[in-house]
């Protein structure tokens, strides 16, 4: 295999009108975030039961997402599958700035996100809250390093373990993530220990559907080669995990269905949740998982640029999906202090918890979004991240081989 | 001459009279304090030879009254806006109705002050704490309403400020953006009082609450809790709340 040469992408007009749009996505969460804490949370859709609204499914979806988006270099400098390795910097570029593009909406949505020097200084080693801003600070560090290896030369031969401890560290961050949720021992949808696991698996398909649109787009317009072979193998790889996603929403199901106390909840999200039902299997299993895996796996549309294009955009929308029903819905869904009761009370208890997102809400999470991709373009446009090529015999060497014979 | 000797007279008597009502009023807080025996100089940590507990017995707890909901609201100033879902609330009323038998009850439910609160375990800051004497409360000080206590939390007993505040009572500073719950009513359990829900309960002569020292073998809480069966709500997730209940 050649050697990869790396470039920047070029500045110019296009590259400031495509930073202004996500620039314009910035403002708006920053405006909407101004206008929240202005306030306060009642001008939100959240309430004392619905605590954790919209800006959480965006924060929890990124912050999932970019533990993720690490895997396409860890395959190549853990595993040592070389075909990835001329996208492990992009990869690891991708995993700080959906992190950062995360965490800008989860303080922002803070009632106190003046304070957040306090969640810096004051820790309480139980939490794992406290846990996790050590595990995503620390993240941000270890990966800045790898890409550090990665980039400089005579660092190169660091790459390796630096990788390794980055690949450690993400699994342990998204059980982290998962374990908000697994560890609430008190909520019917929650308390599990199988959440962490499927928040990674989750990760691996969120953070490489993301990937795979980014390459794409950042390789369309700025007109470089991106060859069909390692799309293949992406899209490939994509099929597995979103099919690995489905199978832990299955087993975490039936579980459930085999514990008595347990179908209410189970019954409220399959059956009789209204909007939380038709979101569970309108876009989550059939839009977000079913459609993808047809799409990848079909000989036709799985060799289609397009078609592995929005199958990936469509396992974006079924992973915002599924945490919006993980998050939403958990606490839709009534606590149970009294079993065999009819509960009712003037501050809603016993009944289903209603919610609508808030305009705020929404902007605040795509403001994060924004966030994320507007810095992933900066980052490519100053620093090497992205190969002039990734033409098939820059990257496979099978294919090179084949065409020397 | 006989003038003047009134008026020291007088004089004497009204300063002896002085003397004496100083050396009462400082006296007699001590001689009081030791005989309720567990008050202490506010200077003086909490310590965790008393356990504050309280037992709610259904079967007293009138249904439509709420004066310990009022009392509540009255005593720390939690004002609604007209909003129930962002309103705060610290103790509420609950019906209850048996699904089989449509057997009805009715009772407060509050902050469960347990031994060992899940809210305290995942507040990252350390916010969320537990007094030595059992009483669970919230610093508003280091709380950044990141509302994970509100998650944890199995009674639903805490509430997010979801505005600005004004003419707040100075004995229960409250801040838009942070979270809080009911407080045991420290600022009167401190100086040897009831909570104010208790007083409530009491005043009517429903008597469903009764309030003390669930260390305390001689307390009343104690007695009562010694004599009949009483219930933890979620027992079962072994927080040993500081809160029982009688009649469910």
């Amino acid at each position: 295999m050649k050697s990869v040469e790396f470039r920047e992408i070029e500045g110019g007009r296009p590259f400031y009108l495509l930073l202004g749009f996500f620039g314009l996505f910035v403002l708006a969460g920053l405006g909407a975030a101004w206008y929240m804490e202005h306030n306060g949370h009642w001008v939100t859709g959240m309430s004392n039961q619905i605590i954790w609204g919209t800006p959480h499914v965006f924060a929890v979806f990124l912050i999932v997402a970019a533990s993720g988006a690490l895997n396409v270099a860890s395959i190549s400098s853990v595993f040592g599958k070389t075909p990835y390795k001329p996208l492990a910097r992009l990869s690891g570029l991708l995993a700080i700035t959906l992190l950062v593009g995360g965490l800008a909406v989860l303080v922002l949505d803070l009632g106190r996100p003046d304070r957040l020097i306090i969640a810096m200084t004051y820790y309480n080693f139980k939490s794992i809250f406290a846990w996790n801003i050590f595990l995503y600070v620390g993240f941000m560090v270890v990966v800045a390093i790898y890409l550090w290896m990665m980039m400089e030369q005579k660092m190169n031969r660091f790459t390796k373990p630096a990788g390794f401890a980055a690949f450690i560290w993400r699994l342990t961050l998204t059980t982290g993530t998962g374990s908000i949720f697994g560890f609430l021992v008190a909520r019917q949808a929650y308390n599990s220990a199988l959440l962490a696991p499927m928040f990674i698996i989750m990760s691996f398909a969120f953070g490489l559907a993301i990937f795979i649109l980014v390459l794409m787009a950042s390789y369309q317009w700025s007109d470089r080669p991106l060859g069909d072979a390692i799309l293949m193998r992406l899209k490939n790889l994509l099929g597995v995990f979103v099919a690995a996603v489905l199978y832990f929403v299955i087993v975490y199901h039936l579980t459930n269905l085999y514990i008595t106390g347990q179908h209410g909840v189970e019954r409220f999200i399959l059956l009789d949740g209204g909007v939380y039902t038709q979101v569970f299997w309108g876009l989550q299993i059939l839009l977000g998982n079913l459609l993808p895996l047809a799409l990848l796996y079909n000989p036709s549309t799985g060799k289609s640029r397009s078609w592995i294009g929005i199958a990936s955009a469509l396992v974006i929308v079924g992973g915002l999906a599924q945490v919006y029903v993980i998050i939403i819905g958990g606490q839709a869904y009534p606590l149970e202090l009294f079993p065999g009761k009819e509960v009712t009370s003037p501050f809603f208890d016993g009944g289903i918890n209603t919610y609508t997102p808030s305009l705020p809400e929404i902007m605040l999470g795509i403001g994060g979004v924004g966030l994320a991709l507007a810095a992933t373009l900066v980052g490519i446009r100053v620093l090497r991240f992205l190969p002039v090529s990734l033409a098939d015999d820059q990257v496979d060497p099978h294919h090179q081989a084949g065409d020397a014979a | 001459m006989s003038e003047e000797s009134n008026f020291d007279r007088y004089r004497r008597r009204f300063l002896g009279g002085t003397a004496t009502a100083v050396a009462g009023l400082s006296i007699a807080p001590g001689v009081l304090l030791h005989s309720i025996g567990r008050a202490k100089p506010a200077d003086e940590p909490v310590t965790g030879k008393v356990r504050w507990g309280m037992l709610i017995d259904s079967n007293k707890c009138a249904t439509g009254c709420d004066d310990c909901v009022k009392a509540c609201d009255d005593e720390h100033g939690l004002t609604g806006f007209g909003r129930p879902e962002t309103d705060a609330q610290w103790i509420r009323k609950v019906t209850l109705k048996d699904k089989q038998t449509g057997h009805t009850q009715t009772l407060p439910l509050l902050c469960q002050h347990c031994e060992k609160p899940p809210c305290v375990d995942v507040c990252p800051t350390g916010a969320s704490f537990r007094r030595e004497d059992g009483i669970v409360l919230v610093d508003k000080h280091i709380c950044i309403g990141c509302r994970y206590c509100m998650m944890a939390c199995p009674y639903k007993a805490r509430s997010f400020i979801h505005e600005s505040l004004q003419d707040q009572k100075p004995w229960a500073p409250r801040g838009k953006g942070t979270v809080e719950s009911c407080t045991f009513c420290v600022q009167r359990v401190d100086n040897d009082r009831i909570p104010a829900c208790v007083e409530a309960c009491t005043a009517e002569n429903h008597n469903a609450l009764i309030f003390g020292d669930i260390n305390d073998p001689d307390s009343e809480v104690s007695r009562q809790l010694r004599k009949h069966n009483s219930r933890q709500i979620r027992a079962d997730l072994g927080l040993n709340t500081g809160v029982r209940y009688r009649g469910i």
